[in-house]
């Protein structure tokens, strides 16, 4: 098996080098000989997919077949791994992930020059630059991290298995869909790099990639967040994000790509911001390269460090090379990125894209800073310092505030200039509401003026309220109009507004749905937590519940130990659910590992939903009692729920508009009685 | 600063002309009541600002909650203090309970942070100190802040200025009067 992989990583290597050599070569000429060279390259580019998608395929099969002389496999698998973990093998490790990262590009290139009709000369200069970046991939794979390396020292009896933290169902969609996210920028920033190189006349190539980025970044999106999940379901410590510094490299490309998304409508609708576009494409491509070499160099200590190694150089020279060639075609061809308007008024929809890009790329700065910090402090003081969650919350909070005033106001601002009246009347009413939104928080309770925490929890209930309303007056105003026309209800008028801009409308579905991760978030200086070492009978008061400890057991099956409560849990005297807080001892690696048991309040609270969480910490191994900590995190379902809006109005963009079609009817005509009269 | 005239000081005593002895007692009679009140004001505050600053001190629950929050476990799991749950962590149970131990003590904050930092290193401190070269990872992000919006309002109004650029021949760009009245007609056939 390890032969037939290897072989086809030497092939895809061999056919994507031909893909970008011959490719290269026939960008140079323009005759019948360099089209017929430039299909042969298209053609091994597809070809490559397909060594790709075997090399992978082979080490599933021996994820599979445990195959344990593929010293990959020895070190994260073992026989009794879950059918489902085996398959998420291929990313679980250094060597697996980068062959999926390449299987993903293959993927991704395949697609791309499948539908290279579309523009076949800016294909031809997309499909070259994403075989640089195959080959780059496969060369690291082939000499450096090579997936099908035997065990030295005959064949084991078993594998090591899966890292405990691994085996859990979202850790199984979780990396692909953030690969799916860093790989996928490739395709935007080979388009951006194409049409930079061969003087692409206008904004087609953004028009070409704009459902490729959206795509990409919603990948991105979603893996950011089930990561975020993840870390909340199985990490057991009650939080979702601990600015850790794998976490922070997904975060950067995305911040970038969220500023493309928005700077790029203003290079289509007004042809401004050209050289700005391509920075922040290379940018986003740069910055998913700088997080994939993050988490492989060890250079920062991190919490996902199970995948170290010495291949941060590879990336290094990759980087800087990359970052040199893009460096120079923006500088020997900015003459041709020239903007075609001009800017009237400081209050418009065009600064407030500015202000907004400025913001997304300061938080962005933030994070790169504060990540690289302690490498800086080590070259200067001699010692390294932490940079971790009290740094960035008190840095990029503010900031992100601020971001979160522009994407209630921008919306409202319009194209070139805006009247002071016209955003007086489109902003009155939702900021009221915002402010009736801080002031009801003030009445319930919550105390600005004692804590940092309150002060931020109340301003950023004000702004996601403001965000929320002035998303739902935007489809209110439309709607009406539309509804005074055709005569329908105003939701079926929302619903055709949608359909005729898509794109804006979804916009702000995902804008809505950002406000609901920030309702989300704001909740976590409320968070409570109390733990206690229970006996059979013990009770647990935490806001409105009351835990009951019914009992305590331990099981046993192939793959894991494991030892559990079973805690019944009461609200208002009534049992409304029983949990069960597991402890697990995976065999295979010697590895503990908790396992959280989370209880939304859905069911009892529609709007101030919280989760009941519970982490079986341990057990006191005297009496064999085991020690409970109880958490209530309020408002973090609505975290989730607004990735589903995020998505959902992703989608919605992604749609094409709806353009009425007009039909020539015919019409009776009279044939004599005005026959000539026009005339 | 305006200075008020005492009213048993020197200025108003025996020996003081028998004008200022007047203009005194004027002033007393017309603003007697006001600076009663701020006095009055005066005091509410201070008696406010005692109970405020004495008595509503940081518990010792939110004094070990706020401090288990400004370090990290040295565990190697990369968390903060009190959030760190590895299971069968030998760390951060002892450094929990020797930062009770040195709260109930009465040691301040920055005593105990400095212990902490001279038992286990400056990485145990979850943020950079506002000290020294540490400084810089504060003010950076701010002054990449400032730089930007400064840039940014420059280039907007540079952008204001720049001369239109040149259309075909025959078309003309409306401006002024012309363009607002391009504008409400367009308004007019599209919302109404």
């Amino acid at each position: 098996m390890a032969q037939i992989g290897s072989f086809a990583l030497l092939l895809a290597l061999g056919l994507s080098a031909y893909s970008f050599g011959a490719g290269l070569l026939a960008l140079f000429g323009r005759d019948a000989a360099s089209a017929r060279l430039g299909e042969t390259a298209r053609r091994a580019g597809i070809a490559a997919f397909g060594a790709v998608v075997l090399a992978s395929f082979v080490l599933v099969s021996a994820a599979f077949a445990d195959d344990f002389s593929i010293a990959y496999i020895y070190h994260h698998s073992n026989r009794d791994l879950p059918a489902a973990y085996k398959f998420a093998v291929l990313w679980s490790g250094q060597e697996g992930s980068l062959l999926f990262w390449s299987l993903l590009l293959a993927g991704y290139g395949f697609v791309l020059r499948l539908r290279y009709k579309t523009d076949q000369r800016l294909f031809a200069y997309a499909s070259v630059i994403i075989a640089s970046v195959q080959v780059f991939f496969l060369l690291i794979l082939t000499f450096a991290a090579h997936p099908f390396a035997i065990e030295q020292g005959g064949i084991p009896a078993d594998g090591t298995g899966l890292n405990p933290l691994l085996q859990y169902p979202e850790m199984v969609i979780h990396p692909p869909m953030l690969y799916l996210g860093y790989v996928g920028f490739t395709i935007p920033f080979a388009f951006a790099l194409g049409a930079l190189i061969m003087h692409y006349p206008g904004e087609k190539w953004i028009h070409i990639t704009r459902r490729w980025t959206m795509v990409t970044w919603c990948f991105l999106t979603v893996g950011i967040f089930l990561g975020a999940h993840w870390a909340y379901a199985v990490l057991g410590w009650g939080g979702y994000w601990g600015w850790d510094p794998v976490e922070n490299a997904s975060l950067m490309p995305w911040l970038t790509g969220t500023a493309f998304l928005h700077s790029v409508i203003m290079q289509e609708k007004r042809g401004m911001l050209k050289v700005w576009n391509m920075v922040l494409i290379f940018a986003t491509f740069l910055l998913a390269m700088l997080g994939t070499f993050l988490t492989r160099s060890g250079i920062i200590s991190s919490v996902h460090a199970f995948a170290q190694s010495s291949i941060g150089t590879w990336f290094i020279v990759f980087i800087a090379l990359t970052t040199a060639v893009c460096a120079y075609f923006l500088v020997k061809n900015l003459s041709n990125l020239k903007s075609e308007h001009k800017l009237e008024s400081l209050v418009s929809r065009e600064s407030s894209f500015l202000f907004n890009n400025l913001l997304l790329l300061v938080v962005c700065f933030t994070v790169l800073w504060g990540t690289f910090f302690p490498i800086l402090s080590e070259w200067v003081q001699g010692h390294k310092v932490t940079v971790g969650p009290p740094f960035f919350n008190r840095v990029a909070v503010p900031v992100a505030l601020l971001l979160m005033l522009l994407t209630a106001v921008g919306p409202l601002l319009a194209w070139r200039k805006t009247s002071v009246e016209s955003l007086k009347r489109n902003f009155l009413y939702p900021a009221i509401g915002a402010i009736a939104v801080g002031l009801m928080m003030i009445l319930f309770g919550v105390k600005p003026w004692e804590d940092p925490s309150y002060f931020y929890a109340v301003v950023a209930a004000i702004l996601a309220a403001l965000v929320i309303f002035t998303v739902v007056s935007e489809f209110v105003r439309g709607g009406r109009v539309i509804a005074g026309k055709s005569g329908q209800n105003i939701f079926a008028a929302m619903l055709q507004l949608c359909r005729r801009n898509t794109r804006r409308y979804g916009g702000y579905i995902v804008h809505f749905g950002v406000a609901l991760v920030i309702i989300g978030i704001l909740g976590q200086p409320f968070n409570k937590e109390v733990e206690k070492e229970m006996a059979f009978g013990d009770k647990i008061n935490i806001g409105p519940y009351t835990l009951v400890c019914q009992s305590y057991t331990q099981d046993d099956n192939p793959n894991y130990a494991n030892e559990w409560a079973i805690i019944n849990v009461f609200r208002g005297g009534k049992q409304i659910t029983t949990m069960y807080p597991e402890r697990r001892f995976y065999k295979a690696s010697g590895q503990p590992q908790t396992l959280p048991r989370i209880y939304p309040s859905f069911r009892e609270d529609l709007f101030l939903v919280h989760d009941l969480y519970l982490v079986y910490e341990g057990k006191n191994e005297t009496n064999g009692r085991p020690i409970i900590k109880a958490h209530m995190n309020p408002l973090v379902p609505w975290i989730w729920i607004g990735l589903i809006i995020m998505v959902f109005g992703t989608i919605v963009a992604l749609v094409p508009n709806y353009v009425p079609v007009t039909v020539a009817a015919a019409v009776p005509v009279r044939e004599t009685a005005h026959a000539g009269a026009g005339d | 600063m305006k200075r008020f005239p005492k009213a048993n000081g020197s200025e108003c005593g025996a020996g003081a002309p028998a004008r200022e002895r007047q203009i005194s007692k004027e002033f007393l009679a017309k603003n007697g009541s006001r600076l009663a009140s701020r006095r009055l004001v005066q005091a509410l505050i201070l008696t406010a600002a005692v109970f405020l600053f004495v008595g509503a001190g940081p518990s010792t629950d939110a004094r070990f909650k706020d401090l288990g929050h400004r370090m990290m476990c040295t565990c190697g799991c990369g968390q903060v203090l009190l959030e760190c749950n590895h299971v069968g962590c030998q760390s951060s149970d002892k450094m929990r309970d020797k930062l009770m131990a040195a709260i109930e003590k009465g040691d301040n904050d920055d005593l105990i942070l400095q212990g902490f930092v001279q038992e286990y290193g400056p990485t145990v401190i979850a943020a950079p100190t506002t000290t020294g070269f540490n400084r810089v990872a504060w003010i950076m992000p701010f002054v990449a802040l400032a730089a930007g919006i400064i840039f940014v309002t420059w280039l907007v109004r540079a952008w204001k200025n720049r001369p239109e650029p040149a259309l075909a021949d025959g078309i003309t760009i409306p401006q002024g009067h012309e363009l607002d009245q391009f504008r409400a007609q367009a308004r007019k056939e599209t919302e109404q």
